[in-house]
């Protein structure tokens, strides 16, 4: 079975028609010819398929298309103000937290997710108990950056170069937003 | 640091570097870190087709009756493709690619049919739909030491001897025996079944025009892989082409086509001039794309009071599936690691009813050093000597069993520099006596090593063009390693022109042919045939050439190959935190330095060095496929149940590399640095665990059941 939904992906308008077994994931990938995002396991297991879906991390392997009629997604590719990277992609380069780029994107987008997550003062499984107000991404130690970006695999090995990378992602955006 | 060669006699002036040995940007880092690198599922095709592999259900047996109805009456279907209807293949003489020819299985997990479709969800949902009747037969898909039934293969992987003697280990294993200050230490150790488990799964689309075949795969080697498809397909070569820019992780798994390239093709047969997608499922990836066999190795140490070995021994037994060998060279490294008159090294298979195993990261090097590192550990510890201090007492002058010297050898090197950087000095060596809270704290330490491979048969082109820059084409793979990045760096050096002006290509049949991404020599290889190449364009074309004006030329012979041994060095050092009422073992520290000729690049080699140790724990803490012997099956076949190390399983990881200068090895003087770091590890972290709690465990992964079952029976004191 058939059905037409309206998607907006990296600030574009898309009507496209998809099966209702479509995830988002194949929707964007087969669908839309958006392959930003990646398919590494199909089960939620390795998040190299996580975008921002409605402002949040979401892994689109899981989420049926058809759920989201009318949703906003951003794949890494639309992070950045045009051609320019965003600060957790600039990041990324150059702490070389990459090797074959297969789960980076996916790595990038739920960076951007957890420093989003931190400003509103989420707390994660480390954070200490009781902690007030939550935490901030100034505050993300390593322990926090590596449970919080503990959903995307990485199998070359570039968590150590990871960490660094989120960790300066989270002091250029505080200095970008003027902390 | 001062590191020797053994001879000081330069046989040829290196190039003048530049741009090699510098900290270069990752080239594609860019269009990564966007997603816009193009991976082999991800090429834009007009009206794709979509086919999903049936699987077998049995672990052994013939297939009786074959029920396609209910998938071809699903909406979207164009055809189901069996064993009934398939082509026929020209050659089905690698067993594991001679899919779909006829109705015997044998493994669970074989590929038994596909589902063409319209769409990728109606393909797998016709696949579903697919049924086959089976007669069963009797199976045997677990490895049992004393129960398998083991021959001894030809070769190992790599053309490796099967077995090597050398003396009496024997005789003297029974003098050390004899001997109340001497030490004959007798073990068997065991590593267990491991995935690759790139990021990304294997996937090809699959195009047929008339008798020309295109191949989108990901591979380690288009050429090699269109090699065997063209062979598979009775087809000129010239007529397969396979395009491959970008791998997302291979690990070995990529290195040789497996079966589903084949099906792909197969599959686009019957829609000729469409192309056909079809991707493995993570799952499939488990029986699919190769594996490393368990290991069980009996490791065999003789030694004096001063620890120095009197013997080493090393008896490997492996599996492989009956249909194709594949005979890990585990006792390899044996052969080269320490000096002792009497040594003894063996390969034993089982052939079982199982998946086809091939290679993965440091194929024979990885499980062969896990080990012998730990019955080196178990003997300082009997001798009352330091970990260190034993493995350096050990190091062998010439290649122990060839009796050539090394073109460079600096173990002890590593070993001392890692001592130093990692704090060793001060250890107390009592086993389960430092306590903070519920942890208890421990280090060790393990040698890495793996051989400098070589690959004949490289070619790489150089054309000047009329933008001004220098194309240069040789069809390498870059799987995450940095071949983008350090081949354009090999490249400027080679022609003496600015970076900028390398115009890089990679990762397609249409390019010169490239040996395999494989064995730790694609940039000594690749790189090898670049620097030729840009010589003879140079004294073709001098140094203000004409547009169009183009050179080739294939890596060249070693004339010292023969001359000496050639291999790369480390030595790890790991601290380790045991829960002391989970067994649960944390690293929070774990320091590799390494001695592996020239660096082209730091930046791109300490990632493949931290990749590589981060591989090795999560080998020594998490990594293992299980068999339910019953039913063939491998359990816990998906991300979830096979646990590879995630962000929160790694704390510090530092990996340092020591200058090497070795003339010999090959004109870059680059040893490889892909595979060492994954060598070695889980025995540093087994000996650490052993440092910790007193407990020694001999088999990995080192879950909390194998730790704790020790604590029990003697848990330390607090402190």
């Amino acid at each position: 079975m058939e059905t037409e939904i309206r998607l907006r992906v990296d600030g574009q308008a898309y009507e496209v028609t998809v099966d209702t077994r479509t995830t988002v994931l194949d929707a964007l990938r087969e669908r839309l010819g958006i392959t930003s995002p990646k398919k590494g396991c199909d089960h939620g297991q390795c998040g190299s398929c996580t975008v921002l879906l409605d402002g949040r991390r979401a892994t689109t392997c899981l989420a049926l298309a058809v759920s989201y009629d009318g949703a906003e997604i951003t794949t890494a590719e639309g992070l950045g103000e045009g051609e320019e990277l965003h600060p957790v992609q600039q990041a990324f380069v150059d702490h070389d937290a990459l090797q074959c780029g297969y789960c980076t994107p996916g790595q990038v987008c739920s960076a951007v997710g957890v420093l989003r997550e931190a400003a509103q003062g989420w707390p994660s499984a480390v954070t200490e108990v009781g902690a007030e107000g939550g935490i901030s991404p100034e505050a993300l130690d390593h322990d926090e950056i590596a449970e919080r970006m503990s959903g995307n695999l990485c199998r070359c090995g570039a968590y150590v170069n990871i960490v660094p990378a989120v960790a300066a992602a989270a002091e250029a955006t505080a200095e970008g937003a003027g902390r | 640091m001062t590191t020797r060669t053994s001879e000081s006699r330069t046989p040829e002036p290196a190039a003048r570097p530049r741009a090699v040995g510098a900290d270069r940007e990752r080239a594609d880092a860019r269009d990564k870190v966007l997603g816009r690198a193009p991976y082999a599922f991800e090429h834009p095709m007009e009206r794709p087709c979509y086919a999903h592999a049936v699987l077998s259900s049995v672990p052994r047996g013939r297939i009786t009756a074959v029920d396609t109805e209910a998938a071809r009456q699903e909406e979207g279907v164009i055809t189901v493709l069996t064993y009934e209807n398939a082509e026929r293949l020209a050659s089905t003489d690698d067993a594991e690619l001679a899919i779909l020819q006829g109705p015997e299985v044998a493994f669970r997990g074989q590929i038994v049919g596909a589902v063409i479709a319209e769409t990728p969800e109606a393909a797998r949902e016709a696949a579903s739909l697919v049924r086959f009747t089976y007669a069963e037969e009797p199976h045997a898909s677990e490895l049992k030491p004393g129960e398998s039934e083991l021959y001894r293969p030809e070769t190992a992987n790599g053309g490796a001897g099967t077995d090597s003697e050398l003396g009496d280990l024997d005789a003297a294993m029974e003098a050390a025996r004899a001997d109340p200050g001497a030490v004959a230490l007798d073990e068997t150790y065991r590593t267990a079944m491991t995935h690759c488990n790139p990021m990304e799964p294997h996937a090809t689309i699959a195009v047929w025009q008339g008798d020309e075949l295109t191949l989108y795969d990901s591979s380690q080697s288009v050429h090699g892989h269109r090699d065997t498809l063209a062979e598979v397909f009775g087809l000129d070569r010239a007529r397969v082409h396979m395009i491959c820019p970008y791998v997302g992780g291979g690990f070995g798994s990529k290195g040789e086509p497996h079966a589903h390239s084949v099906l792909a093709a197969l599959a686009a047969r019957e829609v000729s001039g469409r192309p056909v997608k079809l991707a493995l499922t993570r799952q499939q990836m488990f029986t699919l794309v190769g594996y490393r066999t368990p290991t069980y190795q009996r490791v065999r140490l003789a030694a004096g009071a001063d620890g120095r070995l009197t013997g080493i021994g090393m008896d490997a037994v492996e599996q492989t599936s009956r249909i194709k060998e594949f005979a890990e060279q585990s006792a390899n490294p044996t052969r080269t690691m320490y000096a002792a008159p009497h040594r003894k090294t063996t390969h034993r298979l089982a052939a079982l009813d199982v998946p086809v195993p091939s290679w993965m990261r440091a194929p024979g090097e990885c499980p062969g050093m896990f080990g012998p590192e730990v019955a080196m550990d178990e003997l300082a510890e009997r001798l009352g000597l330091d970990p260190v201090e034993v493995r350096v007492r050990n190091d062998a002058p010439t290649d122990p069993e060839t009796g050539k010297p090394f073109s460079s050898r600096n173990l002890v090197a590593c070993l001392r520099e890692g001592a130093r950087r990692f704090g060793w000095q001060d250890r107390d060596p009592r086993p389960a006596v430092r306590r903070e809270g519920r942890w208890l704290i421990g280090t060790g330490v393990a040698s890495s090593a793996y051989p400098v491979n070589r690959q004949p048969g490289s070619v790489a082109a150089v054309q000047y063009r009329d933008d001004g820059r220098y194309r240069v084409g040789i069809g390498a793979a870059d799987l995450g390693t940095g071949a983008w990045t350090v081949l354009a760096q090999i490249a400027a050096d080679a022609l003496d022109v600015p970076l900028d002006q390398v115009d890089l290509r990679i990762g397609d049949t249409a390019l010169p042919k490239a040996t395999v991404a494989g064995g730790s020599s694609g940039t000594a290889m690749w790189g090898s045939a670049i620097v030729a190449a840009a010589r003879k364009f140079r004294e073709r074309h001098g140094h203000d050439p004409s547009p169009g004006d183009h050179a080739q030329a294939e890596t060249p012979a070693n004339p010292h190959a023969e001359r000496f041994a050639m291999h790369a060095f480390g030595a790890q050092f790991v601290e380790v935190r045991v829960d002391a009422d989970t067994g649960e073992v944390r690293v929070p520290r774990l320091l590799g330095v390494f001695a592996a000729g020239r660096i082209i690049n730091p930046r791109t080699a300490r990632s493949q060095l931290i990749g590589g140790m981060t591989m090795g724990l999560s080998m020594a803490l998490h990594e293992e496929t299980v068999t339910d012997p019953r039913y063939g099956l491998l359990v816990n076949h998906d991300l979830a149940n096979y646990h590879i190390t995630a962000n929160a399983d790694v704390h510090s990881i530092e990996a340092h590399s020591i200058d090497e200068d070795d003339p010999y090895v090959n004109p870059l003087g680059a040893k490889g640095i892909g595979e060492i770091g994954i060598t070695g590890t889980a025995a540093a972290v087994v000996n650490a665990v052993r440092h910790a709690t007193g407990v020694r465990v001999r088999e990995v992964p080192v879950t909390l059941d194998k730790v704790l079952e020790g604590l029990r029976n003697g848990p330390p004191s607090r402190q």
